[in-house]
């Protein structure tokens, strides 16, 4: 082999700090791990017996279905109040910031309460024309509504507020460029949003998202305010009271958790590869030469997918 | 009807709050004319060509295309403002190719093309896909339909995005500086497709800095300084003997 493109044989750097850094982690988590597998009070016996408790796993299933529900509300009601919130109209953008304003700044625990109440509030309503005698019918709106689906629009309506925002973001993150080359075709705003922009802005849209998905799942916990008490964190409560043991069914509830965060997880990964596409770096199609040095440069941010995905805004908690 | 201009330009004028971009401009082209436009950055000339297609709206003057007021009605002396839906339909005749060139990069480069055809006139798929391979074939990269304007050159791009726009069949197209985001080796290429457009008879409007290409396939110039049109007239007569003075000056420095 030429010597000048011989591959450098070295003696690699040494990192002893590092090295002893990782011996005591993992002595210390060895340490807890042992600790804990022999200490009395976490009743490693009830955990195994309750983890796949049917009530349980049906309990993890109603939790799962109140996050999916209530996302899928958000989502489409962020996606509303954002593209209101961007329009041209006084009086949408108004609105939206209304909203906002009112879901955003009060704790979704209280909301919940009220959601909860809203049967005793307005036990009947009576259409009519005002200051008349004259009435259409009357009915109770929310004496016919399942817990389950007051939960989810109590839940969804708290979350709109955020999915909003992080729609709006996305929305922005669309070059200007592409809104103009779709009018100057002569498609509609309408179209312009459906078809160009937000398709564009799911890339930047997912992984908060994907954030938010989880932080539901775990919000879902909070619904006992408004009386629903059939998801994974009322139902272990309650049979923890019911056999004097807190600790072990807090442990299968914080394994269920897990489980259910980890299978959204994969679902967050193929959903951001679908919404990459012509955009994260991507194998070029084969048998084409003349791609090689325009690949994966994007020409309307002159970034490359990396770069994208690196300018991508952090994710956040807001709880 | 022939003898109705294509571009109607009556003194326009068009300011962002206190600043005056254009200032009393006034641009008539014919039929399958090719008209370049010309200046030095901030003149207005990009400006003005987006009040063509009403991207942006003027705030004096009248401005036609084929005879059509653009974005507003008359009605005896007074003007009505168009719906958004008026407003479209007017610019889907209206091709236009942008500095940036602007493909939809969550689409193919046959997705780009047959999408505006299909969703706003409304055409089948299937013919839309037909005529977007002739267009292709036409700027020389029918082989890249499928692939993704990321995995494209720059001139490459900027040959599917004149596709995109002439898969409308517009009467009139814009060209809003189409070579000035490219490297000099990709220049030719993009400049021989708008050169075959012109020879098809296609009406044009260029803003450019390509001097040469005015000089070969411009019917007429117009050289843009400070949002007034400072002088115009044929090319070759202006480009060689330019009579104004900041004409002149602006000239010694790009040629």
């Amino acid at each position: 082999m030429d010597p000048a493109t011989e591959p450098i044989k070295a003696v690699k750097l040494r990192h002893p700090v590092r090295t002893a850094f990782a011996v005591v982690i993992v002595l210390l988590v060895a340490l807890f791990v042992w600790d804990a597998a022999t200490r009395e009070a976490y009743q490693w016996p009830l955990v195994g017996q309750y983890l796949l408790d049917r009530r349980i796993s049906q309990a993890a299933g109603v939790t799962l279905a109140l996050t999916v529900l209530a996302m899928i509300l958000a989502i489409v009601m962020g996606l509303v109040l954002a593209v209101m919130r961007l329009s041209d109209n006084p009086v949408l953008k108004a609105v939206s910031w209304f909203y906002l304003w009112l879901f955003r700044g009060t704790p979704v625990y209280v909301q919940l309460v009220f959601w909860g109440l809203l049967g005793t509030i307005y036990r009947s309503v009576t259409i009519g024309i005002p200051f008349t005698s004259v009435e259409f019918f009357t009915v109770s709106p929310f004496s016919a509504i399942d817990l389950f689906w007051l939960a989810v629009l109590g839940l969804a309506f708290n979350e709109a507020a955020y999915m909003a925002e992080i729609v709006r973001g996305g929305i922005l993150s669309v070059p200007r460029g592409q809104d103009e080359a779709a009018r100057a075709l002569g498609m509609s705003w309408r179209q312009t949003m459906l078809r160009i922009v937000v398709p564009q802005s799911m890339r930047v849209i997912i992984p908060p998202t994907g954030n938010e998905v989880i932080s539901m799942l775990k919000t879902t916990s909070l619904v006992t305010a408004l009386g629903f008490s059939l998801e994974l964190y009322a139902r272990t409560r309650a049979i923890s009271a019911q056999i004097y043991a807190t600790v072990p069914l807090l442990i299968v509830a914080s394994i269920w958790y897990l489980l259910v965060t980890s299978i959204l997880m994969v679902g967050q990964y193929y959903l951001e590869r679908y919404y990459g596409r012509g955009v994260a770096p991507q194998r070029a199609p084969e048998n084409d030469p003349d791609v090689a040095d325009a690949a994966g440069v994007d020409p309307t941010t002159g970034l490359s997918g990396d770069e994208i995905e690196a300018v991508a805004p952090p994710k956040r908690e807001h709880q | 009807m022939t003898d109705v201009p294509m571009v109607h330009a009556d003194h326009i004028v068009k300011s962002y709050g206190s600043h005056q971009v254009l200032k009393d401009v006034s641009v008539t082209v014919n039929r399958g004319e090719v008209a370049c436009l010309i200046g030095p950055s901030g003149s207005g000339k990009s400006t003005f060509l987006r009040c063509i297609n009403h991207l942006e709206s003027i705030n004096g003057g009248r401005l036609s295309v084929d005879g059509e007021l653009m974005g507003y009605r008359q009605r005896g002396e007074k003007l009505y403002e168009m719906s958004p839906a008026e407003v479209s339909r007017q610019r889907a005749d209206i091709g236009m190719v942008f500095q940036s060139f602007n493909l939809f990069p969550h689409m193919t480069v046959l997705e780009n093309i047959i999408e505006a055809p299909t969703q706003v006139k409304g055409i089948k798929k299937a013919a839309a896909v037909a005529t977007a391979m002739e267009l292709l074939d036409r700027v020389g990269l029918a082989h890249k339909a499928k692939a993704y304007p990321s995995h494209l050159s720059g001139g490459q791009q900027q040959r599917v995005a004149i596709a995109r726009a002439l898969a409308m069949s517009p009467k009139l197209m814009l060209f809003d500086e189409p070579t000035s985001a490219l490297d000099p080796e990709l220049v030719g290429e993009v400049l021989d497709v708008m050169k075959g457009l012109a020879r098809s008879g296609m009406t044009m409007i260029v803003v450019t800095h390509e001097i040469g290409f005015a000089r070969e396939v411009g019917d007429s110039l117009f050289f843009m300084d400070g949002g007034v049109i400072v002088e115009s007239g044929d090319p070759r007569e202006v480009l060689t003997s330019p009579k104004h003075e900041r004409t002149q000056s602006f000239l010694s420095k790009v040629l």
